[in-house]
């Protein structure tokens, strides 16, 4: 199952067309590396998934996005895509709050009161954050007294607690330290069992440890995308071969 | 970009055709020393298989070095694991010249009983296939590692062939049993040196398409 | 060794001097009016009734409490109101906001006698409010509105957009995210802003003199007349009878202004703690 089919996606900031002709669909439970050089598109790719790319003034898209089947620049309501599809940032971005308040704060976006409920909510998210155990003596503490790889563990838990069918991830770990990048990695591959993932990445290593499926992208063009090892193995554009193997420019 | 690391393949690669060099002219060397019953040059045979031992190693320790350090993918990675591959059976190669060069120390002084007319001819075609294969990695030519790899069959045939004509002369006088044994020997290392040579092909193909014996690795 | 060139030693000196003449001058100031007006600080100043003989103190001093809850509840939902217009809403570059920080710009420079003349024509004798509490604090939210308007705007930009980012992410619409999300971290600046209100509402005495009047006792509602703190201080020193009791006012005003100060700062901390619920 195809939780993302992308067809004919083109989109323009202003008269800069930042995507052209992007076809593609990310399979359910696992991880979908897309990698490429800064400025490829490849970050931009990801914020049409939930429409982030909203925010930006001047921004246009053709084609079509579908979620499970549904077009998300359709009648989708954004903050219901949003609820469905969670992003997690490259800087960590806890809000400046406790840490039981971030959590909390999707979950009550989306109306749920109860004490009851919102203190379940956070328990699981921290827990499936593999955070739980670090955080669960100081939860009504400041959120900004934990490490940076605590922060984007919390951000992940967050993004969770609203409970997503996919996980966008903006190149999470390029701010954290190897020992923090593989607690995320490690958590990542608990996760994609559960959500479906598509993460940025700079770090080819990063995307040939976690990835199922990794797509290539240039200059606002996909140029290949296929199974993580073949990418890595037996890529069949000569652009890709020359990117992965560093040869690139 | 990656000017260091390029280099270093390119080390890697002379490394590689030095090794099947010294492996071409040692089954080239025990073949002439099997047909002239030639001891000098079977004992130079023996002697220089340490060079060839210690090229392995050499390259071993090359991959292993540019694994660690620059972490290759795609052509790069397959470059470096089919070289890792192809030393295996280019050393294998070199260890059955070198024991079918001590047989001729063992049969030597003692004149043939009768021609033997496949055996020449398997000493040639395994050396052919040898030199192919290395050729097919040193030129990219997938066409011709396919081409070795098909060769094989001919080389069973012919030992099939050697195998026959040594079972006549055993039958025609039992005397003939200890030489036809060992010659029996010697065209099983031929045999062999035609699978090894057969293996590098198919690794040469995988390092050129990333297929391995017909099968997609990935 | 390292060596010092003269004019190195020279420019150290002059900012020093700049330095020391700048605190010298404080110190002096406080060092002066608590000379002055400490000895003059009686239990009778803190009487609950003004008359010529006992200049009490209290009634000003709770008129200004008032003056400075009505204008700052006035002026705090307005300047606030604008700045996240102006912060969160508007694009940039709209010629609107450009107006809007034209007017803001231009209101703060203007002289605090001119609010006053003006709040006298429009409160006081436009709408009969006649001299009072409340032509007084509006006069006041008008002129500390541009300065709410400015800090406001700028604790909102300084809010860094990664916090707007992680709340839209979770699907909250824009009202719940700059409501909930941006204005609370951005309120110790908006504290910040709140302080030099008070300041400026605790030393204005020529905006009010016009509007709230002079009356000297507390006020019973907000159409009565008021004098703050200040206005007193003038009226003492100007009436020339009772300059003693003027500098034991001085010392209560120091000691309000240093007190708002230190509790909008123990708030900004708390609230930067970042312990408030959403």
């Amino acid at each position: 199952m195809n939780v993302f089919d992308i067809t004919d996606l083109n989109l323009w900031y202003g008269k800069f067309q930042a995507l052209q002709n992007i076809n593609m669909s990310a399979s359910e439970a696992e991880i979908t590396a897309l990698i490429g050089p800064s400025g490829c598109g490849k970050s931009t790719l990801l914020k049409t998934l939930n429409r982030m790319n909203d925010l930006v003034p001047g921004c246009r898209v053709t084609g079509s996005v579908c979620l499970s089947g549904m077009d998300i620049y359709g009648n989708l309501n954004v903050n219901d895509l949003r609820k469905r599809v969670g992003m997690v940032f490259q800087k960590p971005n806890p809000f400046p709050m406790s840490v039981y308040d971030n959590i909390a704060f999707g979950p009550r976006t989306h109306g749920v009161k109860s004490r009851y409920a919102l203190d379940e909510a956070v328990e699981n998210s921290l827990k499936a954050a593999a955070i739980w155990d670090e955080v669960k003596d100081r939860l009504r503490k400041s959120a900004l007294g934990l490490s940076g790889g605590q922060q984007q563990r919390l951000c992940i838990a967050r993004a969770l607690a609203v409970k997503p069918e996919v996980l966008l991830l903006d190149e999470p770990t390029s701010a954290l330290d190897p020992i923090s990048t593989g607690k995320i990695e490690e958590l990542l591959l608990e996760l994609k069992n559960d959500y479906s993932i598509i993460i940025v990445t700079h770090n080819m290593q990063q995307a040939t440890r976690i990835s199922d499926q990794t797509a290539f992208f240039l200059l606002g063009e996909m140029i290949e995308y296929d199974s993580t090892e073949k990418i890595f193995s037996m890529p069949q554009d000569k652009r890709t071969e020359d990117y992965v193997t560093g040869r690139f420019g | 970009m990656r000017g260091h690391f390029d280099d270093e393949l390119a080390k890697l690669n002379n490394s590689l055709i030095e090794m099947g060099a010294l492996i071409e002219d040692a089954i080239a060397r025990a073949a002439r020393a099997l047909e002239n019953q030639d001891v000098e040059t079977a004992r130079g045979v023996l002697a220089g298989d340490d060079r060839i031992d210690d090229k392995e190693k050499e390259i071993e320790s090359r991959c292993l070095r540019l694994l660690i350090g620059q972490h290759p993918v795609a052509r790069d990675f397959r470059q470096i694991s089919t070289a890792l591959k192809m030393i295996t059976d280019m050393e294998r190669i070199g260890d059955q010249a070198a024991d079918i060069c001590e047989i001729c120390l063992e049969l030597s002084g003692r004149p043939y009983i009768p021609k033997l007319e496949p055996s020449p001819l398997m000493a040639d075609a395994t050396m052919r296939m040898v030199t192919r294969s290395i050729d097919a990695y040193v030129k990219k030519d997938a066409d011709l590692a396919q081409d070795v790899i098909e060769s094989d069959d001919d080389v069973d045939r012919l030992y099939l062939a050697v195998r026959a004509e040594l079972i006549d002369l055993v039958h025609e006088d039992p005397a003939n049993g200890e030489q036809a044994f060992d010659l029996m020997q010697i065209a099983k290392y031929f045999e062999r040196i035609g699978d090894h040579a057969c293996n590098i092909a198919e690794w040469v193909i995988f390092f050129l398409t990333g297929r391995h014996k017909d099968q997609q690795v990935f | 060794m390292k060596r010092i060139s003269p004019s190195e030693t020279f420019m150290a000196a002059i900012t020093w001097a700049a330095a020391l003449l700048t605190a010298g001058a404080l110190l002096y100031i406080i060092g002066f009016i608590l000379w002055r007006g400490v000895p003059y600080i009686t239990p009778s100043l803190f009487a609950p009734v003004y008359n010529s003989i006992n200049v009490s103190l209290l009634p000003a001093l709770v008129s200004t409490v008032m003056m400075a809850v009505l204008s700052l509840s006035f002026a705090l939902p307005l300047g606030i109101g604008a700045a996240v217009y102006l912060a969160e809403y508007a694009r940039r570059g709209n010629r609107a906001v450009r107006l809007i920080r034209l007017a803001a710009e231009t209101l703060a420079g203007i002289p605090s006698i001119v609010y006053g003349l003006f709040g006298m024509l429009f409160f006081v004798v436009w709408l009969g409010w006649d001299f009072s509490l409340l032509a007084g604090s509006c006069t006041l939210a008008i002129m500390i509105l541009p300065l709410l308007l400015r800090s406001g705007e700028e604790a909102l930009l300084s809010v860094p957009d990664s916090y707007r980012e992680g709340s839209f992410a979770l699907g909250a619409g824009k009202l719940r995210t700059v409501f909930r999300i941006v204005l609370p971290a951005a309120i110790p600046g908006v504290l910040a802003g709140v302080v030099l209100a008070v300041g400026r509402i605790a030393g204005e005495t020529a905006a009010l003199i016009y509007t709230a009047g002079t009356v000297a006792q507390i006020p019973p509602d907000v159409f009565a007349s008021a004098r703050t703190l200040s206005v007193h201080m003038y009226a003492l020193s100007r009436e020339g009878l009772h300059t003693n009791e003027g500098y034991a006012t001085a010392v209560v005003l120091l000691l309000v202004v240093i007190g708002i100060n230190v509790i909008a700062a123990r708030i900004a901390g708390k609230i930067g703690g970042a312990h408030e619920r959403v």
